[in-house]
């Protein structure tokens, strides 16, 4: 069956219209749709989320022909650590503020580059830690702790 | 003489020395992020944000606009020295330009391009002034059912513009629109798609979004495959282009300036578009087509022109209709509503100071630019050497800092990361996310639209084709889908892009 999908783009953004349509077509089955009268709140959601998961299909359906289209390769290491990096990033602002969560979103994210060299990263995150507590901290007044209550100041 | 009281308004609000100030900053920034590969205006623009909720509404529209036109300024530099265009409005000024750079013809090249700018920009900048003001009276006279219909051309033709598959790009307006949907319902405080979770109520953000699909992603995906940066010439001399030069780029530039105004002015289109359609458009009518691909000054001229004619005309829907043609006015419309101002038609008599000063604005910026990218070109030209390696981090963190501090709440930056796969996959997938941004803006007005629409007229679906305005733009989104869809139609298009 794998072997007959040609177009593999088509394919994938085919399931992923369908799956999205179908699950908010049921997430909105509760919401009312109206009546004669007037249009309820759910008629609109229902109504688009048929919508897709028919582009889906037809999406699907066209990717069993026309010319082979292959999905290239994913980036899977670089992107955990660049999304990794701005999650550890929210997690550590209130806590321990913002000089550390700079220091680790630089480090994470920079460790996904090929030319990461630990000594050099950890100077440039000193330095954007240096002006970001400068600019938003003291300068714009930004209601974040340079060092956060974590650290036992 | 009324043009005359507001133009007077628009350069007296332009002139206050706040404005001037931040219209600087603004074509500043945008020329550092034009020549900056990697780091565009929708991600500066959604960077910035936060920081102009303290600032006036003229001054901080002045600023977030200047970073948009400035941009096409900027991104044409790169392209010329190094064969890297900083923005994909550039793209096509590379093929010609890099080549002049080669031979030595660089110092033309950037004038070429900064001069075409400037002459583009302020037509369009007329054009503006001119034709938003009754543009914006006709739209006070539009009922829901043609606000409704609107919004369908507007979405209609956005696909109709998308690169690649229209069926993805349909897929994308769809899913922007659902995800509109999220937070509660106004009419009947139903909460949809909320999961319960307090911070979706108000619905999703959509600079969050933005900065996901287009900043985050973008960075996964430039960490794949990085060009290299080579400078071409460091030396950059004969600015002034020779009378010869100037004749030879008097009609492609003329051809640009049109170009790019109308197509900046549909939904989808902006600046991008126009320089892609006037360079091809320039090969086929100049009478020294041959020297194409092989430093044509008009294949400089044209695109350049065009490009920034786009940017300016682009506000025209957004500032009369509150309507975003592109995912950059997109942000402004949100900019808008952040401070407090409701985007619409009436926008213009409402905030005669806003409209005006903004106008007035864009012709100062332009001529801030000129002499920015001219005399300045050097300064630019080694902000290219800037690495990646170590600009992404900064993007990121400044990124991160921003949207954290639109609401001070870490789910926005868990959302931002979300999105940030979604975006990656999307780019995979070769599903272009600027359809859904405008989906996502326009989803919760077309229901309420429908919804009123059909109310006032008894709940019969008829009244949106039997209004004369309301029929003729349905007509008009369906005769576009129409001829997109056909085959044949089909291929042809896909070649025009392919030019």
């Amino acid at each position: 069956m794998p072997t007959r999908i040609r177009n593999h783009k088509d394919f994938w953004a085919g399931l992923i219209f369908l799956a999205v349509g179908l699950l908010a077509f049921g997430l909105g089955a509760d919401y009312d749709r109206g009546s004669d009268g007037s249009m309820g709140p759910g008629y609109f959601p229902a109504a688009l989320s048929v919508l897709l998961a028919l582009i889906g299909v037809a999406s699907m359906l066209r990717s069993l022909a026309g010319p082979p289209v292959r999905v290239d390769g994913w980036a899977l290491r670089n992107g955990c650590l660049v999304l990794a990096s701005v999650v550890l990033f929210a997690a550590l602002l209130r806590g321990a503020g913002l000089i550390v969560a700079v220091l680790v979103l630089t480090l994470v994210s920079g460790s996904a580059h090929r030319r990461f060299h630990a000594g050099r990263y950890l100077l440039l995150a000193l330095v954007m830690a240096g002006f970001s507590v400068l600019v938003f901290v003291k300068g714009l007044g930004l209601p974040i702790p340079a060092i956060g209550p974590w650290l036992g100041f | 003489m009324e043009l005359l009281a507001h133009l007077s308004l628009g350069f007296a609000t332009a002139f206050s020395l706040d404005n001037l100030l931040y219209c600087f900053v603004g074509v500043f920034l945008g020329t550092a992020i034009g020549v900056l590969p990697g780091l565009g205006p929708i991600t500066t623009i959604a960077m910035l944000l936060p920081a102009t909720f303290t600032l006036p509404p003229v001054t901080a529209m002045i600023m977030l606009s200047g970073i948009y036109y400035g941009a096409q300024y900027g991104g044409s530099t790169t392209a010329i020295l190094i064969n890297l265009p900083g923005e994909a409005s550039s793209l096509v000024t590379a093929i010609d330009g890099h080549e002049m750079a080669r031979r030595g013809q660089a110092g033309k090249a950037l004038a070429v391009a900064a001069l075409g700018s400037f002459f583009a920009g302020s037509v369009a900048t007329v054009l503006l002034a001119a034709f938003a003001p009754p543009l914006s009276e006709l739209a006070l006279t539009f009922g829901s059912a043609e606000y409704f219909s609107l919004m369908v051309l507007g979405l209609v033709a956005s696909v109709v513009m998308a690169r690649g598959s229209l069926l993805r790009a349909l897929g994308m307006i769809a899913l922007g629109l659902l995800l509109g949907m999220v937070g509660i319902d106004v009419n009947s405080g139903t909460q949809r798609f909320t999961f319960d979770v307090p911070a979706l109520t108000d619905g999703l953000n959509f600079v969050v979004i933005a900065m996901g699909l287009f900043g985050l992603a973008e960075i996964i995906r430039n960490l794949e495959h990085e060009g290299s940066r080579m400078l071409v010439t460091t030396r950059i001399d004969g600015l002034l282009p020779k009378r010869e030069d100037v004749r030879r780029i008097v009609a492609p530039v003329l051809r640009g300036t049109v170009l790019g105004s109308v197509l900046g002015v549909l939904p989808g289109g902006g600046a991008a578009l126009a320089s892609f359609v006037a360079y091809s458009i320039e090969k086929k009518v100049s009478p020294h087509a041959a020297q194409f691909g092989h430093g044509a000054i008009e294949g400089v001229a044209a695109p350049e022109s065009a490009n920034n004619a786009g940017a300016q005309t682009s506000f025209i829907p957004m500032l009369t209709l509150g309507i975003p043609s592109n995912s950059v006015m997109a942000l402004m419309i949100g900019a808008m509503i952040v401070q407090g101002i409701q985007p619409g038609p009436g926008v213009i008599s409402e905030q005669p100071e806003l409209f005006w000063g903004l106008v007035a604005s864009m012709w100062i910026g332009n001529l801030f630019l000129v002499v920015l990218n001219l005399p300045l070109v050097g300064m630019w030209a080694r902000l290219v050497s800037v690495p990646y390696h170590l600009l992404y981090p900064a993007i990121l963190m400044f990124s991160a800092i921003g949207v954290f501090s639109l609401g001070n709440s870490e789910f926005a930056l868990f959302m931002m990361a979300g999105f940030g796969l979604v975006g990656y996959v999307f780019l995979k997938l070769d599903m272009e996310p600027a359809p859904l941004l405008l989906a996502l803006i326009l989803g919760p007005m077309m229901e309420e639209h429908l919804r009123r629409a059909l109310l006032l007229s008894d709940n019969d679906p008829m009244v949106f084709v039997q209004r004369p305005i309301s029929g003729a733009m349905l007509a008009l989104a369906l005769v576009a889908l129409v001829v997109v869809l056909v085959p044949a139609l089909q291929k042809k298009r896909d070649e025009a892009f392919a030019e």
